[in-house]
């Protein structure tokens, strides 16, 4: 067993043009920093990403945006990106907007092996045209698919050489949910310890759902909105 | 004619939450209810990106880029708060244990319907956490200006904007009423102090019923 990369370049090796990836992170919080600016690197185009946000103008996901990679993303809100409302009005970009709720439920699923399950979010709105809506005890619910990816990229706070992962504060967000839906899923952490060092009881999620993990360097950990107490 | 000031919306709202209740703020005159729970309830915050128990910003020393709300916004914790993914966010909104939801809108109509997340070929912002609050929460109060900034009413017949939810509110809280949603329709409750009933419902493009009991809100 050799989860251990030396760095983002190498662990994503094998991505190819036209994949489907899945991003942890809420807005800028807990996004996978390293990876993505390998992936920036590598030049890998015609992407289906699949993230909650779509980063801002010129950080996160943003940077993708910015060198055309993207095709189509999967998100519940886009709201802080400039560049991405240009690119989709004007039809450069294919997006489909998915409840927050329903997009975290699709991750979950997907790595756990359900193909497919009924929700109440979204009945009678925009995103339950063309699906199955069925009664259940009297209350309409949505048939929605489960999201799988080629590859997932999710970062977390500590992770042990297995694979096993600690999460820190709410930039564990997507993280877990992008995980267990990746063929291939690719975990950078600020510390990587040895196996043994996290204590069981502390894992949030287990390396069985790690394929490959490395220590990310230079975290810039962007704050998009600064909001402070007077001192 | 006086009309409410966002801070005195919020204000209103307070009144609707229970001691003990668990609950979720939307971004805008929502957040601001916060600031009118009695000192002495415990009523404890969700944050759908995976907190409940949030609490006041940080001050400068204390920012953590790794704690922030639904909003983007760096925030703080409360003792006894608890930090989860959004799978288990959703189940606690979606599940019907959030108590209570309070959010915006751009329109809601007699039928309980609400849009708020898009205006086709204008806004594509995206839904967020709406969708699943208003379909899970076990209370949904909608906080808004009674008309939007050209005049027209925000409480229409029916909603023409694409729907966040349907069938899902029941209140709404403006600048010049407290609307109840019921199988009959709206049904006003209270009136801003110094508007008259039949201010409320000339404002409004939806068809009103009036409460035999209706009064002027108490703030």
């Amino acid at each position: 067993m050799q989860k251990v990369y030396p760095d983002a370049n190498a662990a994503t090796d094998g991505v190819q043009d036209g994949m489907t990836f899945l991003f942890g992170g809420f807005g800028l919080c807990g996004i996978p920093e390293n990876s993505i600016a390998a992936l920036q690197r590598r030049g890998v185009k015609n992407l289906t990403c699949v993230s909650n946000n779509a980063g801002v103008d010129g950080f996160g996901l943003g940077l993708l945006m910015l060198q055309g990679q993207i095709r189509k993303m999967i998100s519940s809100y886009v709201g802080e990106n400039e560049l991405f409302e240009r690119l989709y009005l004007s039809g450069a970009l294919e997006l489909e907007f998915c409840p927050q709720g329903t997009l975290a439920e699709r991750l979950r699923a997907g790595g756990a092996g359900i193909p497919a399950f009924y929700t109440p979010t979204g009945v009678g709105t925009l995103v339950a045209e063309g699906k199955e809506v069925r009664d259940f005890d009297g209350r309409k619910y949505v048939l929605e698919q489960a999201i799988l990816g080629d590859f997932a990229f999710v970062k977390a706070w500590k992770g042990d050489k297995f694979g096993n992962l600690v999460f820190r504060k709410t930039a564990r967000n997507f993280n877990p949910l992008a995980a267990m839906a990746g063929h291939i899923t690719v975990a950078e952490v600020e510390e990587l310890v040895e196996i043994g060092d996290l204590d069981p009881d502390q894992v949030h999620l287990s390396g069985a759902f790690i394929q490959r993990i490395f220590k990310g360097k230079d975290y810039e950990k962007r704050i998009e909105k600064l909001t402070v107490s007077p001192d | 004619m006086t009309i409410l000031t966002r801070d005195q919306i919020a204000k209103r709202i307070a009144q609707e939450v229970q001691d003990g209740s668990v609950v979720n703020l939307g971004i805008g005159i929502p957040t601001l209810v916060a600031n009118y729970i009695p000192k002495h309830f415990f009523v404890i915050f969700q944050s759908e990106n995976g907190l409940l128990g949030m609490g006041p910003f940080p001050k400068k020393a204390d920012v953590d880029p790794d704690l922030i709300n639904a909003g983007k916004e760096t925030i703080t914790a409360v003792a006894g708060a608890s930090y989860f993914d959004s799978a288990q966010s959703f189940a606690m909104i979606r599940g019907g244990h959030v108590d209570l939801t309070v959010l915006g809108a751009m329109e809601v109509d007699p039928a309980g319907n609400i849009a708020n997340w898009m205006v086709p070929g204008k806004l594509v912002k995206g839904m967020g956490g709406a969708m699943d609050l208003v379909a899970g929460a076990k209370h949904v109060i909608v906080a808004m200006q009674h008309q939007d900034k050209s005049g027209a009413s925000k409480i229409v017949k029916r909603c023409t904007l694409p729907l966040t939810g349907q069938n899902c509110i029941d209140r709404v809280v403006t600048d010049m009423a407290v609307l109840d949603v019921t199988p009959e329709g709206f049904v006003l409750k209270e009136y801003a102090p110094g508007l008259s009933v039949e201010d409320v419902i000339k404002a409004s493009e939806a068809p009103i019923k009036v409460d035999p009991d209706v009064r002027a809100m108490r703030l």
